[in-house]
């Protein structure tokens, strides 16, 4: 155990020697979020309730949500954009010399990449968002379910993440299924547009997919639209997802490994 | 017991070819070999010899098609994680340090992953920051290191969690003669004071002559030589040349025991087997002719592999 955390704290100092890159990438979650305020602003002054949000409640979602992107890493990119390197290199090797796993080793990077992102590109644009607008002041319990959801939303992205990742071991070049992956993600996390906004049918859908974890879900504890229950029901499914894709990630890297060690390459 | 015993090992790749369906492609053939404790040996072959197909058997990463394989005492493919804490591998031209992390970080994550324990780690690591001139380094990210700077991080990496054998896959591919020979200095010192075995390829047959008590050659997966290095240059059929400077220019000289392969001005070359002793042909051309100089050329090991390449 000692040993991933040492990890993850390695992961976090690694991502905060690029500090340039911190910079640029808040400015630009901080334009993007002005930019989104305003479609936001004209979309509830025609509708003020739409989605069960008021202006406030809108807005504030917008802020959340360019807080998480890199968190999440919705678009994709973290620990298993590293690993999918060190399939095309080969280097990946020298993972399978070292008595550890894996899948817990790249997850504990994942972690400590979330956390520096969250410290840096999560707070920033939050507190910008929150000098410029209006948002919604969460209740204590709301905030502490957000926070509990991070981790969360964190480690379902990760398996989706992984998954795409482990195909190199098959493909070669992962940048297919690591595309699409970041497109779905886009439009089913909710980062775009809440999920509480979409069709009837399509809603019910993405609502019990694993994206709705990464925005949807710590929006509506932050925003209190989920409490009791209804909360523990969003931390439920999350974490069967969780799980599930653990598993299957455990399952495709045994399967890679058999590959490499039975066949060769 | 022998630390490492191959027996028999065969290692074949399916391989699809275009349009011709597949082709079992045999990478190693029927090697068999033994290393005792504390040897230094050196595997060498050319390119697609079956030198990483063997060296990935050995290390569990590849599962040998068929024969007996057993390193320190267990089956690699199947106790992968057992023998890791043996082992410590080294590759030329990868590295298992981390890229963005100081050097300091990496050494104590593989603490962390082989569980060293803590005062033989400190220990081991002071050595080696020592031996391996380490010191300024610690604080500096690998991907700032140079090359030769990098391999000495790489060396000290794969040796902390005291491996009772050390893998060298081409250790001392492009670095410069001083870095090399430092190299060489230092793995001949950590074999004599260790004891570590060390199994070592390479196309740098240097590395051989200063490290090597004992090379294996493969040449189209099959094992050609297994022995002495001396013993190599007999089995190759190799030579020594005898240089000879005249005073004047003359005809080509004709003695015993050697024949003369070139003659340029007063400059002749006389070559003769390499097992035979230099004297009797030195005392000949001197009673013979008016020498101004002499001077004999040792037989390229390079030659003689070449010529065990083309006979495998």
């Amino acid at each position: 155990m000692r040993l991933y955390v040492a990890v993850a704290r390695g992961s976090f100092r690694r991502y905060a020697t690029y500090l340039g890159a911190t910079v640029a990438g808040t400015f630009a979650n901080t334009v993007f979020g002005l930019v989104l305020c305003f479609v936001y602003t004209a979309v509830w002054r025609a509708n003020p309730e739409a989605g069960g949000y008021d202006v406030a409640d809108a807005l504030t979602y917008v802020w959340i949500g360019q807080g998480l992107i890199m968190v999440v890493a919705i678009w994709g990119g973290g620990s298993p954009d590293d690993l999918a390197a060190r399939i095309r290199s080969g280097d990946v090797a020298i993972d399978f010399y070292r008595p550890v796993s894996i899948l817990a080793w790249y997850l504990a990077a994942d972690l400590g990449r979330a956390a520096y992102h969250l410290l840096s590109r999560g707070v920033v644009p939050f507190v910008l968002g929150a000098l410029l607008f209006d948002l919604h002041r969460p209740s204590p319990s709301g905030a502490a379910l957000f926070l509990l959801a991070l981790p969360l939303a964190v480690v379902v992205s990760f398996a989706l993440r992984l998954l795409a990742a482990l195909s190199a071991f098959w493909l070669l070049d992962d940048t297919g299924p690591r595309s699409l992956l970041g497109f779905v993600a886009l439009f089913f996390s909710g980062l775009t547009l809440p999920l509480v906004l979409f069709p009837d049918g399509l809603r019910h859908v993405a609502l019990v997919l694993p994206w709705q974890s990464f925005v949807q879900l710590p929006a509506d504890l932050f925003l209190s639209k989920r409490t009791g229950l209804d909360a523990v029901a969003g931390f439920g499914l999350a974490a069967a997802w969780a799980a599930v894709l653990l598993l299957a990630c455990a399952a495709v890297l045994r399967r890679a490994e058999r590959r490499v060690v039975v066949q060769g390459g | 017991m022998a630390l490492i015993e191959a027996r028999d090992l065969n290692r074949t790749f399916s391989v699809r070819r275009r349009g011709a369906g597949r082709r079992d492609v045999v990478a190693v053939r029927d090697v068999t070999f033994d290393v005792e404790p504390g040897e230094m040996v050196g595997y060498i072959g050319p390119n697609g010899a079956g030198k990483s197909t063997t060296i990935k058997m050995l290390t569990g990463i590849l599962v040998p098609t068929s024969g007996h394989l057993r390193v320190a005492g267990v089956e690699p493919s199947r106790d992968r994680r057992r023998l890791a804490r043996q082992i410590g591998v080294v590759f030329g031209q990868r590295t298992s340090l981390w890229w963005d992390l100081p050097l300091r970080d990496s050494f104590d994550l593989l603490h962390r992953i082989y569980r060293t324990d803590p005062a033989r780690h400190r220990a081991n690591l002071a050595e080696f920051v020592e031996l391996l001139a380490l010191g300024d380094l610690l604080d500096t990210p690998v991907r700032q290191l140079s090359l030769g700077q990098r391999m000495r991080g790489d060396i000290a990496a794969a040796l902390l969690h005291d491996p009772a054998i050390l893998y060298l896959d081409e250790p001392t591919i492009g670095l410069d003669v001083v870095s090399k020979g430092r190299l060489r200095e230092f793995l001949r010192a950590l074999n004599a004071t260790r004891g570590v075995t060390l199994l070592l390829t390479t196309h740098d047959l240097q590395d051989i002559e200063a490290l090597c008590d004992r090379v294996v050659v493969i040449d189209h997966g099959t094992l050609v030589y297994d022995g002495s290095l001396p013993g190599l240059h007999e089995v190759g059929g190799s030579t020594r040349t005898l240089v000879v400077d005249l005073a004047d220019a003359a005809p080509p000289i004709a003695v015993p025991g050697a024949d003369t392969v070139r003659v340029e001005g007063p400059r002749q070359w006389l070559r003769f087997p390499a097992e035979a002793s230099a004297a009797p042909v030195v005392a000949a051309v001197a009673a013979a002719y008016d020498v101004a100089d002499l001077s004999i050329q040792e037989p390229a090991i390079e030659d003689v592999i070449r010529s065990l390449y083309g006979s495998g």
